[in-house]
């Protein structure tokens, strides 16, 4: 059973579920079959958001089980950790270094983890941090976390980079295409 | 062509390309994309109704003038529509009309786990089970025809994981719509006792005759491999049981009631074990049984609570231990919250810190039952938050207690069932302050249209509703506007109206900050001012934190500007005039 496994964590209103479909329309144009798969309703209100993208020959089930994630991207780092044991024992974690505080930190119920990037290393042999928020920021938009995010992982995907471009284009508003462009290729080269 | 597409959109899809004429429902997660697309797509008339029955309803009127016609809804929104679902089986249909009702297991966003399909079961009316986009799109077509040829209310069933999957569809050839005639029908329309006699004994009878279409019919396939192990199973768990056996023989039931006996009989004859793997309830399992069939694995391995996946169906065939590896624990949690800048934010505050009992309701204001709020102390369903206050009140006043509830609701769903809870209210001598959020919009589902927003589903200016004046034409004398922004105005509103004998309502009319992308300047915080008390962070606002504490000293507060939505929520908590005023709004 050859299926490549990608769950991508974030917090609600950080555009996980754009950059799921991205990866799902990079997988369909490549001639793949694909599901992809996030739970919305409650999770917009800056909960705690997973998607799955599920790639191969003939893909079953939408949902990826704990343990078999070949990739996990996570948005957030607290969501990185949140959600680690999805990957696979070799799996590869690339997340956005930028914090988010839930709201339990917030309103002073709970302390975020200051060695979470600590705990990261040690749960993951695999893991990579970037700051997806300045290299968005300096391709022109802070929104555009996402896009620099699947550009992170870009060249570890079964898919041609060429082909998530061109998906990037045609999903992106007639103005944010070069901004998308520029984040996506400043995540790959990060 | 081939598209990627959710089930909530391939139905929708569907619908405009099987002669379609009439779609309505109400919004509720999972299913609330399906009308959305529909308008998107743009080909076929749709609208949001004020509540699951009128949509149920108005579409029975549709099928009735011989348009074919469907309705949305979620799981919990049968039971509001139940009531002309368990008569439209009995008049069955002019147009075909389908129902599609989008389950919930696993609770991702719902109060309960109810399993829709017992109310086929109940209804005695088939019901179709799609395991993907595909054949939800296929089913919407093959409904119709189920529909029409059995004169019969038809369910479409989904779940999450089929609403929200995404997959593969290849569209198929578009049926022009075909509007037949409005005939007057009495003996088949009008339930008078003597009418619906006649046709419970003609639903029976269509029973029989589906039974016989669920034998034969390609929606049931039987997908023969290896014969040790025999798996009958529908929907989303079909996936989860090719992923865990791919070899494995299957029963794959597409019209998921009635079951076809002769078929299930012969594929347990030729299968060694027989397992069920069906999320939440066991009906296929019972009514196997009941035929008098040995099932080796079922409801005693699968739970009944919650989704299905791979590893629990192999866990349960007893082959291998689950590949799954555990959490981290003891990370703080990520509860969803009020957005930034949310009127509810205000509200709660000062419900919280008044320590009045608060009848909730369905809707985003159900968040301030979470901590630090912890300002909600019953919801139950939609509308429950108004009547229940009632009762609340009466038994208050006849143990002789003094203390008078508090009902929060949203708009939407004051016009949903709270409504009629209000008017029992007035007309039975109530005692409960109201206090309804009017924030145009139905916001929990994403910010759909509703009565009082101005706008229809499809885009075109409506008739807008006044909230107070429907209160007031309710039999309420005491209706006041609310600002829930302002914290002192609030709480004296509120003070006033817990003081003041009879029924009182409170109505805020600030609108959804999300839905309607307001953005005010953000608020700053004086760190000379700041003396890291916390009283702002009872706002419970993602936008604040606390910066690293310098030796010897409390950490301060600190704002996120590019999260903080300057609603002045925390300004007017703070005592020591730390944070700047919000400017903009009163």
């Amino acid at each position: 059973m050859d299926i490549f496994n990608i769950v991508i964590a974030g917090v609600g209103g950080q555009g996980v579920l754009l950059a799921s479909k991205v990866l799902a329309e990079s997988a369909l144009a490549s001639g793949m079959d694909v599901k992809q798969n996030e739970v919305h309703g409650m999770a917009q209100r800056g909960g705690s958001v997973i998607s799955f993208v599920r790639i191969g020959k003939e893909v079953f089930s939408p949902v990826v089980i704990p343990g078999t994630a070949d990739i996990l991207i996570s948005f957030e780092p607290l969501e990185a950790l949140r959600y680690v044991h999805y990957l696979k024992p070799g799996g590869m974690l690339v997340y956005n270094k930028v914090t988010i505080n839930p709201s339990t930190v917030a309103s002073g119920l709970a302390t975020y983890p200051a060695d979470v990037e600590d705990q990261i290393a040690k749960a993951c042999p695999d893991a990579h941090g970037i700051d997806a928020l300045s290299i968005a920021r300096a391709a022109g938009n802070d929104k555009a976390v996402n896009m620099v995010m699947v550009g992170a992982v870009m060249k570890k995907l079964p898919i041609n980079a060429g082909v998530v471009e061109g998906v990037v284009r045609s999903v992106s508003k007639e103005k944010g295409i070069d901004v998308n462009l520029k984040a996506l290729n400043g995540g790959a080269a990060a | 062509m081939k598209k990627i597409i959710s089930g909530n959109e391939a139905i929708a899809l569907s619908f405009g390309d099987s002669g379609g004429v009439f779609a309505s429902g109400y919004p509720g997660t999972p299913s609330t994309e399906t009308l959305e697309e529909v308008a998107r797509l743009g080909e076929v008339y749709c609208e949001w109704a004020p509540n699951e029955k009128v949509g149920l309803e108005s579409a029975i009127g549709a099928s009735i003038a011989g348009g074919r016609a469907l309705a949305t809804m979620k799981h919990v929104g049968v039971n509001v529509a139940a009531d002309a679902l368990l008569t439209l089986n009995y008049t069955g249909v002019n147009a075909g009309l389908i129902l599609m009702v989008a389950d919930d297991p696993g609770m991702h966003s719902s109060q309960n786990e109810q399993d829709s399909r017992n109310y086929a079961k109940f209804a005695k009316i088939p019901m179709l089970d799609p395991a993907n986009s595909q054949e939800a799109y296929d089913f919407v077509r093959d409904g119709f025809e189920i529909s029409e040829q059995f004169d019969t209310p038809v369910m479409l069933r989904t779940t999450t994981r089929i609403s929200h999957a995404k997959g593969v569809v290849e569209q198929k050839e578009k049926i022009e719509p075909k509007i037949g005639p409005w005939v007057k029908d009495v003996p088949k329309y009008v339930m008078l006792p003597n009418y619906g006699k006649i046709k419970h004994v003609e639903v029976e009878a269509r029973l029989l005759k589906l039974q016989e279409f669920a034998e034969t019919t390609p929606l049931n396939r039987v997908e023969m491999g290896e014969r040790s192990l025999g798996i009958i199973t529908s929907g989303v768990a079909y996936q989860h049981v090719r992923e865990a056996y791919p070899n494995a023989s299957v029963l794959k039931l597409g019209l998921v009631h009635p079951l076809p006996e002769r078929k299930i009989r012969e594929f347990a004859s030729l299968v060694g074990r027989l397992m069920i793997v069906e999320e939440l309830d066991a009906i296929f399992e019972e009514q196997i049984r009941a035929m008098g069939i040995r099932v080796d694995i079922g409801k005693d391995k699968i739970p009944l609570c919650g989704e299905v996946n791979a590893d629990i169906i192999r866990v349960a065939a007893g082959d291998a231990i689950a590949l799954g590896s555990a959490p981290i624990a003891a990370l703080p949690q990520r509860p969803p919250i009020f957005c930034p800048g949310c009127a509810h934010r205000g509200l709660f505050s000062i419900l919280s810190k008044l320590k009045v009992f608060v009848s909730g309701d369905i809707g985003c204001y159900t968040l301030g039952a979470l901590p630090p709020m912890s300002a909600m102390h019953s919801t139950i369903c939609m509308g429950a938050s108004i009547s229940a206050a009632h009762g609340m009140a009466k038994v208050n006043e006849i143990a002789g207690r003094s203390e008078k509830p508090v009902a929060v609701i949203g708009d939407s769903t004051f016009f949903h069932s709270g409504m009629t809870g209000l008017l029992s209210m007035a007309y039975n001598n109530g005692n409960a302050l109201v206090i309804i959020m009017d924030n145009r919009t139905t916001g929990m589902t994403g910010g759909q249209e509703n009565p009082g927003s101005g706008r229809v589903l499809q885009g075109q200016p409506a008739r807008q509703v006044d909230i107070v004046a429907l209160v007031k034409v309710l039999g309420i004398e005491n209706v006041v506007e609310l600002n829930a922004y302002n914290l002192a105005e609030t709480e004296a509103a509120i003070k006033k109206g817990l003081e003041t004998p009879g029924p009182y309502v409170l109505v805020d009319k600030n609108p959804c900050i999300l839905r309607y992308r307001i953005k005010q300047p953000v608020i700053a915080v004086d760190p000379e001012k700041c003396t890291g008390c916390r009283a702002c962070l009872k706002a419970a606002c993602v936008a604040l934190g606390l910066g690293a504490a310098a030796a010897g000293e409390r950490a301060k507060v600190q704002v996120d500007p590019n999260i903080c939505n300057g609603c002045g929520v925390c300004v007017q908590l703070c005592k020591f005039d730390a944070m700047s005023e919000a400017k903009g709004r009163g």
